[in-house]
């Protein structure tokens, strides 16, 4: 069973690098998808550039909601923040509720257009499921463990670097990988305004009917989510090792 | 040497602990019981600071624990609680090392530490050391947890209901433990319990706590044969208050000279023990030998019953 999983994993990566690698081999594939002999593989832009692109401003904005989330589920679980938690988990659901469409409408406007709008948009939608789950993972701690942490002379930093940030780790990587794959799908939006990213693909396709161009598109960022996800598991997998 | 003076803790309106004295001698066990809510685990965590008390305070030799920064001051005191609480994502040696790399141990002198204490316990260093505590039985786990609040080397060992979880055979076998590493160490050992009997078996001195508040503070025979309040009585119960008194004293401090041919017991062996196996052997005198099988002694039967009865 466990064979089988990582073989199939293995063939999604296979396949998608060759794709990215030499999309014109591909083309007999998508060729029976479109009419009037469109052409049958995205010939607008590199597509291996625009999937690496895709996947950097993924990243990157899912770094900074980790880093924002985390730092301010860290802080409203501290005794001395607890009173900002009620705040804190409204912003943080605004971030959420607000559509990622609404949120570049808005900073188009203020930075332009480009990378800058998609990164603030996919930077406030990622934020809740992180900033949940690392409260989640602090507040799951058991009782008697902290206070042993105390009762054997950590300080409050000693305690929260070696005992509640690894007891919470899981759940915080649960909610990193939630972001990120929740993230990659909606990045293509971006390319509404002008960010590069595979959404240029599926728009490019929508606009001229081109079937093939929104296959494409779509599949590569499904198979990126799929191999994120996994990854993000099998990290994830190796910080539960030691826990009950 | 510890002094508790004026020790008293208010939540609100409650007072939890109120105006608690004692002293605490150096290298004794000094058990603190009482029902829940007494304010017995409150007053044990005064002492290490877990818990600030309102007004009063705490010296150790001296020294007013309030002179130092809190989480040092810990670093010097062991303590083992009820459930444990092992890291559950570190190993048993990284548990047991915690206090010491807190202290900035160099490793091998951690490492030395971490596999006297895993032999002192019974656990061999080479099968244990890397196991998670999930992996232990429950006597396992405690016998970590208490080997880590050791593995300091504190002067000072605080115990709340350290063995609350165990079932009775491995809590007797614990108890036991307890009582030989603190002769092996010298450590001054504050237990709290609401078990009357584990407070008889392992406090050189018991305290007694209701509601807060101190009722009497002195060795268990002391307890038993002048109880300084109904609800101290109340707690040792009456009804078996002679055998009790008789299960402070061990065959070994109680035999006289002499040889007899009655069944026989351990010095170790207490006089409840002993009067268990003359009822049960119908002989009148028993034979007390040593650990080397030697002999010790002899016990009547009437010496046994002379020192269960009331003292007058």
């Amino acid at each position: 069973m466990k064979h089988g999983a990582l073989i199939l994993r293995l063939a999604i990566l296979g396949v998608l690098l060759a794709f990215l690698a030499a999309p014109q081999a591909f083309a007999p594939l998508f060729a029976p998808l479109n009419n009037y002999g469109a052409p049958a593989i995205y010939d607008q832009g590199n597509l291996l550039s625009l999937a690496i692109s895709h996947l950097v401003t993924v990243l990157a904005a899912t770094a900074a909601s980790t880093l924002v989330a985390v730092a301010l589920g860290v802080f409203v679980t501290r005794p001395a923040g607890a009173a900002f938690l009620p705040l804190s988990r409204t912003l943080v659901n605004v971030g959420q509720t607000f559509p990622p469409v609404a949120v570049l409408a808005i900073t188009v406007p203020l930075v332009g257009f480009g990378q800058t709008p998609t990164l603030i948009a996919l930077f406030a939608y990622g934020l809740l499921p992180i900033f949940e789950n690392t409260i989640a993972g602090l507040e799951s701690c058991p009782k008697p463990v902290l206070e042993a942490a105390d009762g054997m002379g950590m300080s409050a930093a000693e305690r929260l670097r070696s005992v509640e940030l690894p007891l919470a780790m899981p759940l915080i990587l649960e909610g990193v990988r939630l972001s990120l794959v929740i993230n990659i799908g909606t990045a293509t939006i971006g390319s509404t305004v002008a960010a590069k990213g595979l959404g240029e693909v599926i728009i490019a396709g929508l606009l001229s009917n081109n079937t093939a161009f929104v296959l494409q598109g779509g599949l590569v960022t499904g198979l990126m989510a799929i191999l994120l996800y996994d990854g993000m598991r099998l990290l994830e997998r190796r910080f539960v090792r030691g826990s009950v | 040497m510890i002094t508790l003076e004026h020790l008293t803790r208010r939540y609100d309106d409650s007072t939890v602990v109120d105006d608690v004295s004692m002293v605490i001698e150096p290298r004794t066990i000094t058990t603190i019981v009482g029902t829940s809510g007494s304010g017995k685990s409150t007053l044990l965590r005064m002492i290490n600071r877990l818990v600030e008390p309102t007004s009063g305070r705490v010296l150790i030799d001296g020294r007013d624990t309030r002179a130092e920064p809190a989480h040092l001051l810990r670093r010097r005191i062991g303590y083992a609680i009820q459930g444990l609480g092992l890291f559950p994502h570190r190993t048993v040696a990284e548990n047991i090392a915690t206090v010491p790399r807190l202290l900035g141990w160099d490793e091998a002198r951690v490492r030395a530490r971490v596999d006297e204490l895993l032999g002192v316990f019974q656990l061999e260093p080479g099968a244990y050391a890397a196991k998670y505590p999930h992996e232990l039985s429950g006597g396992q786990q405690q016998r970590v947890g208490v080997a880590r609040a050791l593995a300091a080397e504190p002067q000072l060992l605080l115990m709340d209901e350290p063995f609350g979880a165990l079932d009775p055979i491995i809590r007797a076998k614990a108890q036991d433990d307890l009582l030989d590493i603190q002769r092996r160490f010298g450590t001054t050992v504050i237990l709290v319990t609401h078990d009357m009997d584990e407070a008889f078996r392992l406090g050189d001195r018991v305290a007694v706590m209701s509601r807060g508040r101190l009722l009497q503070y002195d060795r268990p025979a002391q307890l038993i044969t002048q109880p300084a309040d109904p609800f101290v009585s109340q707690l040792i119960g009456s009804t078996d208050r002679s055998l009790k008194l008789l299960s402070l004293t061990t065959a070994g401090e109680a035999a006289e000279p002499g040889a007899t041919d009655g069944p026989t017991v351990q010095s170790s062996a207490s006089l409840r023990d002993v009067l268990a196996e003359l009822v049960w052997s119908g002989a009148t005198v028993a034979k007390v030998v040593g650990p080397d099988h030697a002999v010790v002694g002899r016990l009547s039967l009437a010496s046994i019953l002379a020192r269960g009865r009331r003292a007058t």
